[in-house]
């Protein structure tokens, strides 16, 4: 029996075969990046690879060391044969397929099964061992359509409107603001009532950078003083909750956008006036038949409920386990 | 059904009370008297016997979505409300359905409520789930499971119900308490001009004391203040009319049947009385008195009180305020003369042992008081109430002519070894701790406390707890004994159920103590010595 081609060290998910890192929470020789958020890409390392949409977002993340790879399109390191698919979860997230003398590995990294204006759509990559994301690894998480969620965001926008109240939604800097800018274009016309509070801004001109197209939303704070906010709507990060940046709009009402919304007391724990189940990542039906698409053998469950997840799919009777030493997922929380 | 759905999510959805009160009055102006009365019976908690209990739904709910026990529990767990759960674990929902809520209750689930056959209970609550959309099957499993958590006292209520129907609050109150049918004269009940009420145990609302959060000095000259001990039992309404006694307890329910002996000395009340005070356990030996609160609680919650209990812990009402007299609202009347009414009923020597007169503390000045304070837990009382002596008894709690002024908490430092998740806001975060003590070299449980910290502090123990457990039982983890916080709690008894063998009352923490570590936490022999005299050994 040859020595697994995947197994984590205390650096984080490592390949022998190819002496390279998938994802590290410490600084390695060669790091392969699923995605440019936090937990997965963390800086310091000599060399980093990442799919090609997603290189952008990740120089804001970790200076410019970044190569790329197309989807789909083979690379040859050391004894591993590398590739990268769409994970669908934002910019340029990819699954790392990892072949090793004929045994496939994929690593998920964060995925989504829902449609994104953003990104490419997931795609399923077959192989023995799926190592999966399980944030949202519980039954209670289900998504609604994006569609349906978005059209009850704008209506909350038109009522707060209606009401000449400033309509704030709190999203995550990376994927959730740019998959709602582009949502809200497609449905209504935001011109002069869209707003990006500053700490958005250069992750959204990476995003157009990178040709996605994106509304325009200045930064409130750049309109000039006396600007009437009582019909906009603007997107900030988590982190302005109950600071004095949100006093600038009088009257305001919050909401924010996130699968944990999903669940009443994490929506009431926050103050908010409103939570939208938006989600980034697979909910309960998505993790489970993504699972079961892979025909892997073995399952390997990281982030958040994953020992749940791990044994329901064992009593169901697929191998799986949850990964010891898991340092991802930690920002998941406030996702 | 929808329109009250529809008052549930808006209840739910904000957290500002005026939205809430806004939320309500627009309820009450549109629904049917009927629904409204029976909005207030569940908002208030006053629901009726549950056709199914919670162990029903939880076991129907898992085979209609198909999903093992365990897998049940540690969604529940997460999401920290058994209604929620249900809501969200059950498949694809229906349609809505258009039945209104007295329909839905009237005739489906107090309906159900007289059906002996399980499967059938089971097959019509499976029925009605998948009839009902989401938040439909929220507000009906609500319903039966009770407990709401939106944040609307019976004060927000009445004030809604006040703004809708333009009658005054207090009339208001006082007509929502006791017992009434939820039906189509609700409305005119509340707002009728006739102010004879006609049930005759009907309690009146009770007035409460504000914490003094200031030095009593600022209260100006102490002549002007009535000083009483604070008992520490169940507060309570004894209510004479046409020859019936009632006893309420501030939690609105009727108690008469479990206090025998004060019905009893009631009984000689003369008619059209009500007396506002507190039930105690009470030693009746010569150096007897009030007993410490854990012996009334053998007595709270046995509807029938056997003969070897009623001797064990006798009970008496410990009058100090009286709202009706000789069939009169008399609580616009300032305090001292609602106090002289009340001495000449009870006062004397012939006054029944089960139904004392509050004794007035006297001093000559707030210091003396002070020190006075300080015997408070050798006579198992928890401070003082101080009322001004011109004050009217009022509705509720107001700030300014009542007030606690207890004596300080007891305070422990404790060590954090267990953490179990919260439920309904704080579903999801570890925010149920179990502190331990040192007995010896080794940390015994010692008391448990869910509150005391701020959100920030919340989430970072939170982290702690996820990042540093040492074991799983269910919903419960045991940490490294690291993170010392300091405990406050109001009393301290002997206790054989407990490992650290003694029980507090109130726990909560008053503070972090990152400045201490765990072996600088406090001991058991130090709690023991806190004890009163009579029991440290
Ligand atoms: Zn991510
Ligand atoms: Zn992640």
């Amino acid at each position: 029996m040859s020595a697994p081609a995947l197994s984590a060290d205390d650096s984080g998910l490592y390949c022998a075969a190819g002496d390279f890192h998938i994802d590290p929470w410490r600084p390695v020789k060669r790091a392969i990046i699923t995605h440019a958020h936090g937990d997965h890409a963390r800086p310091g390392s000599d060399a980093y690879l990442c799919a090609e949409p997603g290189r952008l977002p990740l120089v804001l993340r970790v200076g410019d060391r970044v190569q790329t790879l197309a989807y789909g399109q083979q690379l040859t390191i050391n004894d591993a044969r590398v590739s990268l698919h769409p994970a669908g979860h934002v910019l340029g997230s990819a699954q790392v397929r990892v072949e090793v003398g004929g045994d496939v590995w994929v690593v998920s990294g964060d995925y989504k099964r829902q449609a994104d204006p953003t990104c490419d759509p997931f795609e399923i990559v077959s192989c023995r061992v799926f190592i999966s994301e399980s944030t949202f690894g519980l039954p209670v998480y289900r998504w609604e359509p994006s569609g349906f969620v978005m059209n009850e965001l704008v209506d909350w926008w038109q009522n707060n409107a209606d009401a000449g109240r400033p309509s704030i939604v709190l999203s995550y800097v990376m994927g959730k603001t740019q998959r709602i800018m582009a949502s809200l274009a497609s449905l209504v016309d935001c011109e002069g009532r869209l707003f990006a509070h500053g700490a958005l801004q250069k992750m959204n001109e990476a995003y157009r950078a990178s040709s996605v197209y994106l509304p325009t939303a200045p930064n409130p704070l750049e309109v000039g003083d006396g600007y009437d906010f009582s019909k906009a709507i603007i997107l900030a990060p988590p982190s302005v909750a109950g600071t004095p940046w949100m006093g600038r709009f009088k009257r305001g009402v919050t909401a924010r956008a996130s699968g944990w919304m999903r669940v009443r007391g994490r929506r009431r724990r926050l103050a908010l006036d409103r939570g939208f189940v938006l989600s980034d990542h697979a909910d309960w039906p998505g993790l489970l038949c993504t699972i079961f698409e892979t025909k892997a053998e073995r399952v390997v469950l990281t982030h958040g409920n994953s020992t749940v997840l791990a044994r329901y799919l064992s009593e169901r009777g697929l191998p799986a386990e949850a990964l010891t030493l898991d340092r991802w997922g930690e920002q998941e929380e406030q996702e | 059904m929808k329109r009250f759905t529809r008052l549930f999510i808006r209840l739910d959805e904000t957290n500002k009370t005026t939205d809430k009160l806004a939320a309500l009055i627009d309820y009450f102006s549109a629904a049917p008297p009927r629904d409204a009365a029976w909005a207030v019976t569940y908002l208030t908690g006053k629901r009726p016997r549950s056709p199914v209990n919670a162990a029903q739904v939880r076991a129907w709910v898992q085979s209609a979505a198909n999903i093992p026990e365990w897998l049940f529990t540690e969604s529940y767990d997460a999401v920290g409300d058994l209604a929620e759960t249900v809501s969200l674990l059950l498949p694809e929902p229906g349609m809505g359905s258009s039945l209104s809520l007295s329909d839905w209750i009237e005739t489906r689930l107090l309906a159900l409520a007289g059906e002996a056959d399980e499967s059938v209970k089971r097959q019509t609550l499976l029925a009605w789930w998948a009839e009902l959309d989401r938040p439909g099957r929220f507000v009906l499993t609500k319903l039966i499971t009770g407990a709401w958590r939106v944040g609307v006292s019976q004060r927000l209520v009445t004030r809604a119900l006040a703004e809708t129907l333009a009658v005054d609050k207090d009339v208001i109150a006082h007509r929502l308490m006791g017992s009434w049918q939820p039906d189509d004269s609700f409305y005119a009940m509340l707002s009728s001009a006739d102010t004879t009420d006609t049930d005759i145990s009907k309690p009146y609302p009770f007035y409460l004391a504000y914490s003094l959060d200031q030095e009593p000095r600022a209260l100006g000259d102490h002549r002007q203040w009535l000083v009483e001990w604070k008992w520490d039992g169940i507060r309570g309404q004894v209510i004479k009319r046409q020859g019936k006694v009632s006893i309420w307890s501030r939690g609105e329910e009727l108690v008469t049947e479990r206090f025998p002996e004060i019905r009893r000395a009631a009984g000689r009340l003369p008619d059209g009385t009500v007396l506002d005070g507190e039930i105690l356990a009470w030693s009746h030996d010569k150096d007897g008195g009030v007993m410490p609160f854990g012996h009334l609680q053998r007595r709270i919650g046995r509807k029938t009180v056997g003969k070897k209990l009623l001797e064990e812990v006798p009970v008496t009402f410990m009058a100090y305020d009286m709202l009706e007299s000789q069939g009169e609202d008399i609580r616009r009347l300032p305090l001292d003369r609602r106090r002289d009414l009340l001495e000449q009923l009870l006062g004397g020597e012939s006054a029944d042992q089960a139904l004392r007169l509050s004794p007035v503390v006297t001093a000559n000045c707030w210091q003396t008081l002070d020190s006075k304070r300080q015997e408070s837990r050798d006579l198992h009382v928890e401070g003082f109430v101080l009322k001004h002596r011109n004050s009217p008894y009022g509705v509720g709690r107001r700030r300014g002519d009542w007030w606690k002024w207890k004596v300080e908490p007891y305070s422990v430092d404790g060590v954090l070894l267990y953490a179990q998740r919260g439920s309904g806001r704080r579903a999801s975060l570890y925010t149920d701790y179990t502190f331990g003590i040192w007995q010896g070299d080794k940390l015994v449980p010692f008391a448990k406390a869910y509150s005391g910290l701020n959100d920030e502090e919340i989430r970072e123990v939170d982290r702690f707890v996820r990042r540093n457990t040492v074991e799983k039982f269910g919903p419960v983890r045991s940490v490294p004994p690291e993170l010392v916080m300091e405990l406050h709690f109001e009393g301290i008894r002997r206790s054989t159920r407990h490992k650290s063998g003694l029980a507090v009352r109130f726990p909560r923490i008053a503070r972090w103590r990152r400045d201490k570590s765990a072996d600088q936490a406090d001991s058991l022999s130090t709690i023991i010595a806190l004890l009163p005299a009579s029991e440290r050994d």
